[in-house]
């Protein structure tokens, strides 16, 4: 699963490319098995084949667009294995049967991408970033252990199977201790997702990080964490459901009226998409806060609709970046004149973001109002739509900088046409899913 | 025969493509041609309409059957009219625009062509969820249309009127998701299934309210039509017409469609209640209008005051009102369009549409004065002219509901007398002698557009049975179908 080279640095990018396709075939490829590896410690059941897929496919599509982040450093090679680490932490993280594999794969993840938030060296903002995310991450990440350890006084097992057998037999008569563990691993794991309250570092390390460390992290970071809460959930606390159903409720309320609130207020176009991954991880909690299968493709979908519209639009970002060294929504004025087809599929990826149709991100967002009203939680779904309807103002902010003049002279941003195929990719990848998601809408 | 349908639906999303393709300078007329050829095959698929054997030419395909979503679409009486409204109305807008400069024409032109799409998937779509998508859809088009092309403010009223309308259409699709969800397993969005729906009264009560506020924004009813003046005058002409003309007619429509008989039960209870707002609203809207200083705004108001008429007939539930209203929506989308594109000709000559610097516009202009008579004479609901027609049978059916509704609304009529009358005294009549580098003479599109409008009116209102009677049998349909439940 990793394509590990510490020498051949010009191959490296390349050798890079097709190591992740050789891993997305094999991956397909074990879609409708149910192998189990490792002593039972790693399950691969269908779920963990979509995320999978979607995980090394959307690392793929990064790669496509990061081509200088590796050739503009001197430790390009480590970089490489950097971020090849994080995702095979990523996928550790989807395809975990044990909590000691969830931990290990959460850890993975993480410390490489502590390193890599602080890979600009010489900027004091991506070293606070680096910093801040440390210190709270391994924080959050002792709440895990922490909740695993009294998981496993409970229930003796570390095994998700054994768990939720466990679970189901002494339903009623568990220890406390039992709930305040599956809090404490609520807290660990939200932590990853950004979800409030626990969202206080997101802004900051993601506006500090490098630009496409933060796409990464915006993208594929999110979707690990939310596969591998949702499995943990579902596969292992079902039973006590009444517990936390409530509590991932009110997150997902609060994370989105939160996130878009605070939003609307950005003029930085990175921070506001910091803010805006806030409040769609609340769009997603709602996935948890009414489980079950309509749910779990719910996720899946909104998860794959918003990592493509965030590579989209991060791709103009960076390139927006690259030449004006500035980060303001202002800074996308002009891109119609220059370049209407970039413009019309940052429109396409905004409206995806914003969830208007006949985009994927619109159907993201109805399959889970659909699978929340199936929940009985109407209350949910009347604030989500509260918080997208803030939302479109943002979003539709950028939109309306990029039809708009340019503000500066110097606006060859754009220069190179193949700077923009992700975006181009992605602008069309969101409105043919949008049009027929029958592809992705019922796998699971 | 059978896919007539599809291919009227689908014709405007091909010439949208087919019309990016030539230069810049024959966008325009590229435009026109391909809408022209929609026209003619719309006018097919009404000769073939049976008006006696309710939806027809309905074509099922299964889009995502995870999900119970279907393509289905088909038409009745009542649909197969918006169709032509549509089909008739855009030739006419698309020629409004010629001679005037427009920046990025084949955009422009693309939009419109991908609007009518839009519009057109409401007027047949028999899938909730395929319903939801082409009322989203329709609304991408104009707000790039007020965007790009709009007056000074615009930046700020379309993302208000955006807004504004997303609010209603989110809270409809938490209504359409709701009604899904009561449908038997496994659930589906099919129409025929909604209707079938035994909804107890706070069940009824909630999807009345939800689904309606997304309606009730779109047409506009008072209270929430705030969004509606500010929008219209500073979007461009054409789609200022494209809204007024074709696009709240949408609103009114699925009222018809899909509230009125998924929810009969909430209707009788709250329908006097939504009745009153309207006949406010026409009251309120018509006073403001008297007293407006440009023109357009005035017909911006006077719109809201017809709609506010057309919405209470729809909820009086009978067989009159309802038939009033079908074909008031055909004549106020004439009208409406007749209206702005004269506004549009005095903003293009003189520079100004306020009532208190034009006049005196009648001695020179014979033609235009005339048209411009007789679209008046059809806002004002003259007898022989296509306005009466649809007021009448909508005051005889509210009558019928309730005598001091009808009076009010009634009132209606004298006020849209007084504001029309009054701008149509001060833009045309008077003393000044313009000459013709004051007001050049219309060009053949404007005069084409004028004459086929004013033509309409006298047309429609002295032969209303052509319509009356393709609407009348579905009508009949939907009203049974309503007092079933």
């Amino acid at each position: 699963m990793m394509s590990d080279v510490f020498k051949l640095k010009k191959a490296l990018f390349g050798l890079s490319l097709l190591g992740l396709l050789i891993a997305l075939v094999f991956s397909v490829y074990d879609w409708g098995q149910y192998a189990s590896y490792f002593n039972q410690m790693v399950l691969t059941d269908n779920y963990a084949v979509v995320f999978t897929t979607m995980l090394i496919g959307m690392t793929f599509l990064w790669f496509l667009m990061s081509k200088d982040f590796f050739s503009s450093h001197s430790s390009a090679s480590e970089h490489y294995a950097l971020i090849l680490f994080s995702l095979t932490g990523g996928v550790m993280m989807t395809n975990f049967s044990d909590l000691t594999i969830l931990f290990l794969g959460l850890e993975i993840l993480s410390i490489s991408l502590y390193i890599l938030a602080g890979s600009d060296k010489g900027n004091l903002f991506s070293n606070e970033a680096s910093l801040k995310y440390f210190m709270i991450g391994s924080f959050a990440t002792g709440f895990l252990l922490f909740g695993i350890a009294l998981i496993y006084g409970a229930t003796s097992s570390f095994n998700l199977q054994e768990i939720s057998s466990y679970v189901q037999q002494h339903n009623g008569s568990l220890p406390t201790y039992f709930y305040a563990g599956i809090l404490m691993i609520l807290t660990g794991l939200t932590f990853k997702v950004s979800a409030v309250p626990f969202h206080f570092w997101a802004p900051d390390v993601y506006d500090g990080s490098p630009t496409l460390v933060t796409t990464y992290m915006l993208s594929v970071v999110k979707m690990a964490a939310f596969a591998a809460l949702y499995r943990l959930f579902i596969n292992s606390f079902a039973p006590v459901y009444e517990f936390w159903i409530p509590v991932f409720a009110i997150m997902s309320a609060v994370t989105m009226l939160l996130g878009n609130i605070t939003a609307v207020y950005q003029k930085s176009l990175k921070r506001m998409l910091a803010y805006s991954s806030i409040a769609h991880a609340g769009y997603m909690l709602m996935a948890l806060a009414s489980p079950g299968i309509a749910s779990k493709n719910a996720l899946v979908f909104y998860l794959l609709a918003y990592a493509i519209a965030t590579l989209g639009v991060f791709n103009v970002l960076y390139q927006v970046h690259k030449v004006t060294g500035r980060e303001e929504i202002k800074s996308v004025k002009g891109l119609f004149r220059k370049n209407p087809f970039a413009a019309i599929m940052l429109t396409l990826c905004m409206l995806s973001m914003a969830g208007i149709p006949p985009v994927a991100g619109f159907f993201g967002k109805y399959y889970m109002f659909v699978s929340t009203l199936n929940g009985g939680l109407t209350w949910l779904v009347l604030i989500a739509v509260l918080s997208s309807l803030i939302g479109v103002y943002f979003y539709f902010k950028v939109i309306i900088a990029a039809f708009q003049d340019p503000e500066l002279e110097n606006t060859a941003y754009y220069r190179q046409p193949s700077d923009l195929t992700v975006l181009y990719v992605c602008g069309i990848l969101s409105l043919l899913l949008g049009i027929m998601p029958q592809f992705v809408a019922g796998l699971l | 025969m059978n896919n007539t349908l599809l291919i009227v639906l689908l014709w405007p999303l091909v010439s949208m493509v087919l019309s990016l393709l030539p230069a810049k300078e024959a966008a325009g007329k590229t435009a026109f041609a391909l809408s022209l050829a929609g026209l003619l095959l719309s006018v097919y698929l009404f000769l073939g309409f049976v008006p006696a054997n309710g939806m027809q030419q309905v074509m099922s395909y299964a889009w995502i059957p995870a999900l119970g979503i279907s393509f289905k679409i088909g038409m009745d009486g009542i649909s197969l009219l918006l169709i032509m409204l549509t089909n008739v109305l855009t030739p006419l807008i698309i020629l409004s625009s010629f001679g005037r400069k427009i920046e990025n024409p084949k955009a422009f032109y693309a939009l419109i062509l991908l609007m009518q799409f839009a519009m057109l998937g409401v007027f047949v779509a028999l899938d909730g969820f395929l319903f939801y998508i082409f009322w989203e859809l329709a609304l991408i088009p104009i707000y790039f249309i007020c965007l790009l092309w709009g007056g000074k403010d615009r930046v700020r009223i379309t993302l208000k009127f955006f807004i504004y309308t997303l609010t209603g259409s989110l809270l409809m699709l938490v209504s359409l998701i709701y009604l899904y969800l009561q449908t038997p397993d496994t659930h589906t969005f099919d129409i025929d299934a909604f209707y079938q729906l035994k909804l107890s009264g706070s069940q009824q009560a909630f999807v009345l309210w939800t689904m309606f506020f997304a309606f009730a924004v779109k047409i506009p009813i008072f209270p929430l039509h705030s969004w509606q003046p500010d929008t219209y005058v500073d979007a461009p002409t054409p789609g200022t017409m494209l809204l007024s003309g074709i696009m709240l007619k949408m609103g009114i429509y699925g009222l018809l469609r899909w509230l009125l008989p998924t929810v009969p039960a909430a209707v009788h209870e709250y329908g006097f209640l939504i009745m009153a707002f309207c006949v406010a609203g026409v009251v309120y809207a018509s006073c403001i209008a008297i007293v407006q200083k440009d023109f357009k705004r005035l017909v911006a108001y006077a719109s809201i005051a017809h709609v506010g008429l057309i919405s209470a007939g729809v909820f009086t539930l009978n067989s009159e009102a309802t038939e009033g209203a079908v074909f008031q929506m055909l004549s106020h989308g004439v009208n409406a369009v007749g209206l702005f594109f004269i506004a549009d000709i005095l903003m293009t000559r003189l520079k100004t549409r306020n009532l208190a610097e034009l006049g005196g516009i009648v001695n020179n202009q014979k033609l235009f004065a005339i048209a411009f008579m007789i679209i008046m004479l059809g806002t004002v609901a003259l007898p022989l002219t296509n306005g009466f027609v649809g007021e009448f049978l909508l005051l005889t059916g509210i009558y019928a509901y309730h005598k001091w509704m009808a009076f009010f609304a009634g009132l209606s009529v004298i006020l849209g007398v007084v504001y029309m009358f009054r701008s149509y005294q001060a833009i045309m009549l008077g003393s000044r002698h313009l000459s013709d580098s004051d007001f050049s003479p219309l060009t053949i599109s404007e005069k084409t557009v004028l004459v086929s409008v004013a033509a309409l009116v006298v047309l429609m209102g002295i032969f209303p049975s052509v319509l009356l009677d393709t609407a009348s049998p579905s009508v009949k349909a939907l009203l049974s179908l309503i007092s079933a439940q």
